[in-house]
């Protein structure tokens, strides 16, 4: 029998600076759609210092292997040493020789696993190794299922890890029929931020003020306007600088005339984080969490066209 | 030349505040090299306002086909790691944000039917700041998804330099951030007293059990989260190197654009301490090095 596919939307939190509360405010999220009616699926795109699971109480339930790279490695038995390998190599991640007896290497940290020095060797003295680069996880929390990994320190295809990660979490999504993913996503804008917001609905911008923020908020700004995904924008810390923070509504404005929540400093996110609760769990009624919860309403009502109703604000 | 990279892991624990800040309190005494590594969001040039002399694309090299010389025997696709290449009927396709420019295509083809071209994914800046420091910038061109080529060449760049050179590494713990320090004397490694600096923390010191470099730990934004890293700490060869308060006054003048240790000058003899910290734990006399 033909199924329809079930529609998953995907919210993308994004922020181009790292540090500006991405991951705070996505378990807030996290939170709050537990208690509406748009349950949602969360993703850690995050996976190189992926963060979420320590403030929403995930419990693994299954573990599973991610195999990613290759890197090359010479058979010292084979190699006669011609020498081909080293100046094929366009990463310089071919070792010389140390002494007249010895062969030449590899330095897998810098090894990219292009397989140039595999088949320019004479001797076919270099193969490629399949490396387990991280594991990705399916956890339980209380607000629903997170799909999350963790890539081992120094591996490389962070961008397909993230994909992986994603694509379980939306079979996952698609199969319960929930409605929604959220998906945490990683600072910059090269391949992992690329991938994470793949397919996205919409994407939350999480700025901050100041120089650096503004700077990098433009061009998360520019990558998702290439990529064609709407934005919605919250200034977090917003009364750390005046001068940004106007400059960051004006952005705002320019753009659509979004309307745009702050969020102002608030020593109690790193102390819910402490405690490993999403702040609005921690204390409902301070301004931070009444600002996330004016947050949700807004990407309830963009994805969905409606506002929950018990969701007042 | 002596290469100090600055990490973190997480993204936002001060990274850049404290590269502008150790090479401007270098500054009067050692020639300083500052290289913003961090190709997807460089700051470095914010707080330093360097004058930028030069302006030169990065490149990744990527395949053309002569589609006259080409007999579709399909070598090119079947060595390719990063399916960059396709094969359409008897055609090779390229894919240029695919490619990762390491020419093994070019290599087996039978009837030397590819070239390569240089394919623009960033810029990358050098200038002065204050005629005093040299300044280098690689910038990630919007859309584009490979920051390490960038890195490596902006780092190439600069490589003939003498004196200090200060790294300013991008977040996280992957392949960007190992192109960034892995031939680094020093890494300060900068986080903040939370559960989320830990963690990144630890990810962090996991790369440097492959790079091998020494390392010290910056703790910024100190009194706010917990103790858990300093406790951390007490079981790891890597010392904490100072700790910087949080203060609102910091938060204000880094918002502002201004280097730490212009607005608040008690922090210069703090850098050049950490200087000298960082050279003892090397073995190596400052004074050698200029």
């Amino acid at each position: 029998m033909l199924t329809s596919r079930h529609n998953v939307k995907q919210l993308v939190i994004l922020s181009g600076k790292g540090g500006t509360g991405k991951t705070s405010i996505s378990a807030s999220l996290m939170h709050l759609s537990a208690s509406s009616k748009h349950r949602a699926v969360f993703v850690d795109a995050d996976v190189d210092a992926a963060n979420l699971a320590l403030v929403c109480q995930a419990q693994p339930i299954s573990t599973h292997s991610y195999w990613g790279s290759h890197i090359a490695e010479i058979d010292a038995q084979k190699c006669n040493r011609s020498g081909i390998c080293y100046e094929v190599c366009r990463y310089d991640a071919i070792l010389l020789p140390h002494s007249s007896k010895d062969t030449y290497h590899i330095n897998p940290l810098l090894c990219d696993g292009c397989a140039a020095c595999v088949y320019q060797c004479p001797e076919s003295a270099i193969r490629m190794i399949k490396q387990k680069d991280g594991d990705w996880f399916h956890s339980k929390t209380p607000y629903g299922n997170l799909f999350h990994a963790e890539l081992f320190p120094a591996a490389e295809n962070t961008g397909k890890l993230v994909t992986t990660v994603k694509q379980n979490a939306k079979l996952f999504a698609e199969d319960q029929k929930i409605p929604l993913m959220i998906i945490d996503g990683p600072p910059g804008i090269g391949c992992p931020a690329i991938s994470a917001s793949a397919g996205a609905d919409l994407a939350l911008l999480v700025a901050e003020p100041g120089v650096s923020g503004i700077h990098d908020l433009k061009r998360v700004m520019h990558t998702l306007g290439h990529f064609n995904v709407p934005v919605i924008i919250c200034i977090n810390k917003a009364d750390l600088d005046a001068i940004t923070a106007g400059e960051i509504h004006a952005l705002a404005k320019s753009n659509n005339d979004q309307m745009v929540v702050e969020i102002p400093f608030d020593e109690s996110i790193p102390k819910a984080m402490v405690l490993g609760l999403p702040i609005t769990e921690f204390d409902p009624a301070r301004i931070t969490s009444q600002r996330i919860r004016e947050i949700w309403a807004q990407i309830q009502d963009f994805l969905f066209g409606e506002r929950n109703g018990s969701e007042k604000i | 030349m002596i290469k100090i990279a600055v990490a973190s892991g997480k993204g936002g624990t001060g990274k850049t505040m404290v590269a502008t800040s150790l090479a401007t309190a270098l500054a009067p005494t050692f020639e300083i090299n500052f290289i913003d590594c961090d190709v997807e969001a460089p700051n470095g040039h914010l707080f330093l306002n360097p004058q930028i002399t030069q302006t030169q694309p990065a490149v990744t090299l990527i395949p053309e086909i002569n589609q006259d010389e080409c007999i579709a025997c399909g070598k090119c696709v079947n060595v390719c790691m990063f399916n960059a290449l396709a094969m359409l009927q008897d055609e090779v396709l390229v894919f240029p944000q695919l490619c990762h420019g390491c020419g093994s295509c070019k290599l087996v083809c039978p009837v030397n039917a590819i070239t390569e071209k240089p394919n623009p994914i960033g810029v990358i800046s050098q200038g002065l700041v204050n005629s005093k420091i040299n300044f280098f910038m690689g910038e990630l061109t919007i859309s584009e998804p490979m920051p390490t080529p960038i890195i490596r060449q902006t780092k190439k760049l600069a490589s003939d330099r003498t004196g200090i050179t200060i790294l300013d590494s991008p977040p996280g713990a992957s392949c960007s951030v190992v192109a960034t320090i892995h031939d680094a004397d020093y890494v300060i490694l900068v986080t903040e007293p939370t559960p989320f600096g830990l963690h990144d923390l630890k990810q962090m010191i996991g790369v440097l059990s492959e790079t091998g470099s020494p390392a010290g730990v910056i703790i910024n934004r100190d009194g706010i989260g917990d103790n858990s890293v300093e406790t951390f700490l007490e079981n790891q060869p890597y010392p904490i190197l100072m700790k910087i308060p949080y203060q609102s006054e910091i938060a204000h003048g880094l918002a502002a654009g201004k280097v730490l240790v212009d607005f608040m000058p008690e922090y210069q003899q703090n850098f050049s301490d950490l200087f000298t910290q960082i050279m003892d734990n090397l073995d190596i006399k400052g004074d050698e090095t200029c």
